[in-house]
């Protein structure tokens, strides 16, 4: 059948099982634009292209698909950088594509042009400049496998307006052919059966669960692990409901804000089991530092990212979910009591520092947080952004739903909350979305609340307002002599700026409006901002200053301790 | 546990990196190097003997651990075929360098005994120079121009390493 390169793109969407796109249109999209009516794909018109890009991942995060996103050539194609970069960073399987100037034009500074491949070589997996419309097809392809494939991640394909325009025979490619790229799905059994001896033979165990875990859709083989051989599970800022979190056997997020007991139980730990986590430093703080009594386990689909950090004792290349199925019988059933009690020791000791901000009567994030997961059961998709809100939200909200928490861990970009929201929520319909998100980062992409509005989505947002950027207030406050410099923030009425985008706006001054405001929020088909006057200097705690061990933190000031 | 600040167990590595022909590859694989903070000495690139397959030499100066990173994200371009440490290997390393060296009447015959040892050539002369060609390991092409330097250097190009092991390429270090 022929056709032209627009109607080439869009046939390959749909064959790859897209059914949403995120996007702005532009001068050298206009040909690609002009065909979607066509097909049977809904596109979210965006008001920025970093916006678009941060849907696009945000629903990739949510449904576990490649998600889309579109842009114009130059400025358009450039403001997809942040997003791009942010959906790399995290292991988000995205697909970018981008209107280029016509072939002939290329390379002459051009209206709108910019070396867009060139730009993202970087920042993507890999990356297409398509020229010529018979290549449209096999470069679409490959871009959607690469991308949700190996270590999943972001793809961008550029194609100049005269390939859109182009017609030729289409023929969708059944196969790619990529001699340089055959990613290892499954562990190689003799490294299986020595790690399942590691683990059998170990006393203090802890599995460490990254974002390796959520993407390879194994939560209930990382759970049934756990419970067989009795090991207590930590998860990184992006591993959080790779186990639900009311399971007792889940000891929290470690690192730089873990908890006290979490962070201890890793130092503590005789063996280190890691699911796909790359051992970042927000992680390990100083590599030197890290788990200095523990052998490790390393397993991880990308081999690169094995040893990168941190020595490892036992490497296995392959799919999160592969090596667990392959663990599962040759992991006995233990009972590990000791090793439990003396961790349920620590966690009893932490949970009595939390007694301060229960006992507060001032409006703290902590009581909004907590409430939210009540009332919400845990089992909202959770969307936060960076900083302070992130944090807060992390410590406290039980996310019991597998893939419930969408939030910027490796690039941490502040921004990234709402427009992830807007993917989640298109990818997820039938499902609670909440976003967490602070004063500073609203504001970098606060034009999508139109977005929400055109397009119906149901969005609460719980904006922790607390006139700063909080989390580097935080530093200045304890590491930098209190000197706020560039920290204060002079915000709009948010809840009247929600109002004027025709969303329901709610300004909650004191805690016991904190439960009304919420479950009304829950309760409205629509969208709803609520707008919480949060303690201002309130800071994150624990807190591992840099360059100590994780459990050299400072930690939640008790009852009867002067707060920092 | 630290990786990265384990810097003894450095010296000079030599890559051989197979790629796709494709355009920005030979971009893609300087940028890795650049962005990854690797310490790159030289990189020569070329056809190879299969047909849109080009082949890189690179000489890193890096330790185990750095090597093994350098390969790994090496495969992790999607263009990359084939990454293979030589360093220990049994292998045939030359470089090409062409010199023009200030060449007067009074010096020329100097220049050509000079040149002659090293079994080099002269492959131009000119009224007040002569340009030299030698093929050889580094620190043949590093004497040839340290003996030339006296008499003036007007120009110097070198290619960097190619390698190749002698015999056939064994399974070692081969992913």
């Amino acid at each position: 059948m022929r056709m032209n390169g627009a109607q080439i793109i869009w046939e390959c969407l749909v064959r790859e099982g897209v059914d949403t796109v995120f996007g702005i249109t532009g001068g050298k999209v206009i040909p690609l634009y002009h065909e979607l009516p066509g097909f049977p794909i809904h596109h979210v018109t965006m008001r920025h292209e970093q916006a678009a890009a941060h849907a696009a991942d945000g629903y990739a995060r949510a449904t576990g698909k490649v998600g889309v996103c579109v842009a114009t050539s130059g400025p358009g194609a450039t403001n997809l950088v942040t997003g791009i970069a942010t959906a790399q960073m995290d292991s988000s399987p995205i697909v970018a594509i981008t209107g280029q100037v016509a072939s002939a034009d290329l390379g002459t500074d051009a209206f709108q042009e910019v070396d867009i491949t060139g730009i993202t070589m970087p920042i993507t997996k890999h990356n297409y400049l398509v020229t010529n419309v018979t290549d449209l097809a096999q470069a679409l392809r490959e871009a959607f496998h690469i991308a949700r494939s190996g270590h999943p991640g972001a793809v961008l394909v550029d194609v100049t307006v005269d390939a859109q325009m182009g017609v030729t025979e289409f023929v969708y490619p059944e196969d790619v052919n990529l001699p340089g790229y055959k990613p290892h799905t499954t562990g190689n059994p003799r490294q299986i059966a020595q790690a399942a001896e590691m683990i059998n033979a170990a006393s203090r165990p802890i599995i460490m669960a990254g974002r390796g875990v959520v993407v390879a859709g194994a939560g209930q083989e990382l759970t049934a692990l756990a419970e067989k051989a009795r090991i207590p599970v930590v998860t990184t800022l992006l591993g959080k409901s790779a186990i639900a979190e009311s399971n007792p056997l889940y000891l929290g997020m470690g690192g730089m804000h873990g908890e006290g007991y979490t962070n201890m139980a890793l130092q503590s730990a005789d063996l280190i089991v890691n699911f796909g986590a790359r051992f970042d430093d927000r992680f390990t703080s100083t590599a030197q530092t890290f788990a200095p009594r523990a052998r490790v386990i390393h397993v991880d689909i990308d081999p690169a990212e094995i040893a990168k950090r941190i020595r490892v004792d036992m490497p296995i290349v392959g799919d999160a979910l592969n090596v667990l199925r392959q663990l599962l019988p040759l992991v006995q059933e233990a009972d590990r009591g000791e090793w439990m009690s003396t961790i349920d020791h620590w966690r009893q000791e932490t949970g009595e520092r939390s007694q301060r901000w229960e006992q507060s009567e001032e409006l703290v994030p902590q009581h909004i947080i907590r409430s939210l997961s009540e009332i919400t059961h845990g089992e909202a998709i959770m969307v936060s952004d960076v900083g302070q809100n992130q944090m807060w939200e992390a410590q406290y909200y039980t996310h019991n739903r597998f893939r419930g928490l969408i939030s910027s861990g490796g690039l941490g970009t502040m921004g990234f909350g709402l427009p992830a929201s807007i993917g989640a929520k298109m990818g997820c319909r039938d499902v609670p979305v909440w976003l967490v998100v602070g004063d500073g980062g609203i504001q970098m992409t606060i034009q999508e609340l139109a977005t929400i509005r055109q397009e119906g989505l149901p969005i609460k947002i719980a904006l922790l307002n607390n006139g700063y950027l909080g989390m580097v207030r935080q530093w200045q406050e304890l590491f930098y002599d209190k000197n706020y410099c560039g920290t204060p923030l002079l915000g709009p009425e948010f809840a009247r700026l929600a109002e004027a985008y025709g969303i329901a706006g709610i300004t909650v001054h004191s805690k016991d409006d904190v439960v009304p405001a919420l479950k009304h929020a829950a309760e409205v088909d629509g969208p709803v901002l609520i707008d919480f006057r949060i303690e201002q200097e309130h800071n994150v705690f624990p807190i591992v200053p840099v360059g100590r061990a994780i459990d050299d933190m400072i930690r939640r000031p008790r009852t009867d301790e002067q707060p920092r | 546990m630290s990786l990265a600040q384990n810097h003894d167990n450095y010296s000079r590595r030599t890559l051989v990196v197979l790629m796709e022909d494709r355009p920005g590859v030979l971009s893609n694989v300087s940028n890795l190097f650049r962005r990854r903070n690797y310490n790159i000495e030289s990189l020569t690139v070329g056809h190879s003997e299969t047909p849109d397959i080009s082949r890189m030499t690179v000489v890193v100066y890096a330790s185990d651990a750095v090597l093994e990173q350098v390969s790994k994200q090496l495969y992790k371009l999607i263009n990359v075929t084939k990454v293979i440490d030589i360093t220990d290997d049994d292998a045939v390393i030359r470089e090409l360098a062409l010199i023009r060296v200030h060449a007067v009447s009074a010096s020329r015959a100097e220049i050509k005994q000079l040149v002659d040892i090293f079994r080099a050539q002269i492959i131009d002369v000119a009224h007040d120079s002569m340009t030299i060609e030698i093929t050889g390991t580094e620190d043949k092409v590093d004497s040839l121009i340290e003996i030339l330097r006296p008499f003036g250097i007007k120009e110097l190009t070198r290619t960097g390493r190619v390698a190749m092991v002698r015999g056939a390429l064994q399974g070692a270090s081969r992913r």
